[in-house]
């Protein structure tokens, strides 16, 4: 049995059928081609699928569609501003050279982009806890780490 | 891999939860954090999922001097910044991954009933209770009892919740007066379940003596609890010898992350570790 639901994904209402058993990292990328999510593990313990649900971030592989219905999605290609212009986090982890295969980086941004939100000056030890939960299989993490910080100053810059 | 095909259920308020539950063998969807991972790897396939996310009145939690009652959707991290009760919130810190405790809930990882969790352990620990309801089809209505931890944990990944019970809220008691509590634990990489974890409250009394309870996560089929008991005078106890008891009240299980001699060592330096920090926490609260 399919199911109707609405998700505001980056601003905009978007009514999608979908099976129960979808998962939003699924329905975001099949249903609604937002493909900038990437799935890596499928049971919560890489990070790549993390979105902003309400703000927060969450796994996207870990929720279904369903359940979420009604709800506010934020995934990485909401978080440029609407001129094209990339978010702070987004031009740090550029400069910092916070990434190679790109392939966690949504997560990492998503995630990133929350942990600022909350704690606009976070400690390294505040970084490393923030991030732990996110994979990285190239950088070794040190330029990620660089990222925040440099995110941090470039949002205390702009606002 | 994708979760296989269920039923989904999802009703919007607690009545037609639990009549739902009583009509169908359903398993009750809250934070998902542990049963959607499981489903995606396809070692669960339930018929019928009852997600309670929409259900009101779940979501709180309530605070008296007797302790913290933690509502069915109350999520790790909105209890965790709540910060109402010390043992609680430093538990909290040690499961998983902010993000995953953004979505997680406390009562969820009580039923899931993983013997290597930590919240388990913090209930067996304060002696707390699981408020279970359902429905009574004769009576028309909702019926509710409440589970101490000691009958709650039944064995691993199994709690006493019977299929048509839903757990709506679980006690946390306070910690009495001049108590100190730590929880410490070893695991592989940060956020893994621990390989093994010992918490430990420590009480010291009007006139100086120390009692201590400690409860032990991943040695186990559910969290281990020992009661020390009266360890005379706080400043003189013997932890060393508690510690003793606490390990060789476990019985760990060897698995490819550690063997059961490698535990059990663990155990009693954390057993140690835990009790010692308590007590100065204990002493401290005192003022002895």
């Amino acid at each position: 049995m399919e199911h109707e639901i609405t998700l505001v994904v980056n601003g905009t209402a978007r009514r999608v059928r979908v099976p129960a058993r979808r998962l939003l990292s699924d329905c975001l990328r099949h249903d609604l081609g937002l493909t900038g999510t990437h799935v890596g593990c499928e049971h919560g313990v890489c990070g790549c699928c993390t979105v902003l649900l309400e703000g927060r971030p969450v796994r996207s592989c870990l929720t279904f569609a369903v359940t979420v219905d009604g709800a506010e999605i934020t995934t990485v290609e909401g978080l440029a501003g609407s001129d094209g212009r990339l978010s702070a986090v987004q031009r740090a982890f550029a400069e910092c050279h916070g990434l190679q295969c790109g392939f966690c980086t949504p997560g990492f941004l998503c995630t990133v982009t929350a942990l600022l939100a909350d704690n606009p000056v976070p400690t390294d030890d505040e970084v490393i806890e923030g991030i732990s939960g996110n994979l990285c299989r190239c950088t070794g993490y040190q330029n990620i780490v660089k990222a925040v910080h440099r995110a941090a100053e470039l949002r205390a810059e702009e606002t | 891999m994708k979760p296989p095909p269920f039923e989904y259920h999802a009703p919007r308020d607690l009545g037609a939860a639990l009549r739902t539950l009583a009509e169908v063998d359903g398993k009750v969807l809250a934070g998902g954090q542990s049963l959607i991972p499981m489903l995606n790897m396809r070692l669960a396939a339930p018929a019928h999922l009852v997600d309670i996310n929409r259900v009101g009145g779940l979501g709180a939690s309530e605070v008296t001097p007797e302790g913290v009652r933690v509502g069915a959707l109350a999520r790790h991290a909105e209890v965790e910044r709540a910060a109402a009760h010390p043992l609680l919130t430093r538990a909290l810190k040690l499961v998983a991954h902010p993000v995953i405790r953004n979505r997680g809930t406390v009562v969820g990882s009580l039923v899931h009933a993983d013997p290597a969790a930590e919240l388990p352990a913090v209930l067996a620990v304060l002696g707390g209770s699981v408020r279970a309801a359902r429905w009574d089809t004769a009576g028309g209505g909702p019926v509710l009892r409440e589970v101490p931890a000691e009958e709650f944990f039944v064995g691993p990944m199994e709690s006493a919740l019977g299929p048509d019970e839903l757990a709506v809220s679980a006690f946390f008691p306070a910690l009495p007066e001049g108590s100190g509590a730590a929880f410490e634990e070893v695991s592989r990489r940060h956020g893994d379940y621990a390989l093994a974890g010992v918490c430990a409250v420590v009480t010291v009394g009007a006139d100086g003596a120390a009692r201590a309870r400690a409860a032990c996560v991943g040695v186990g089929a559910g969290p281990v609890v020992v009661d020390l008991g009266e360890l005379g005078p706080v400043r003189r106890a013997g932890w060393k010898a508690a510690a003793a008891l606490v390990r060789e009240a476990t019985d760990p299980e060897e698995d490819i992350h550690a063997t059961a001699a490698y535990r059990r060592h663990l155990v009693g330096v954390l057993a140690e570790r835990a009790l010692r920090n308590a007590a100065r926490e204990g002493a401290a609260a005192r003022g002895a």
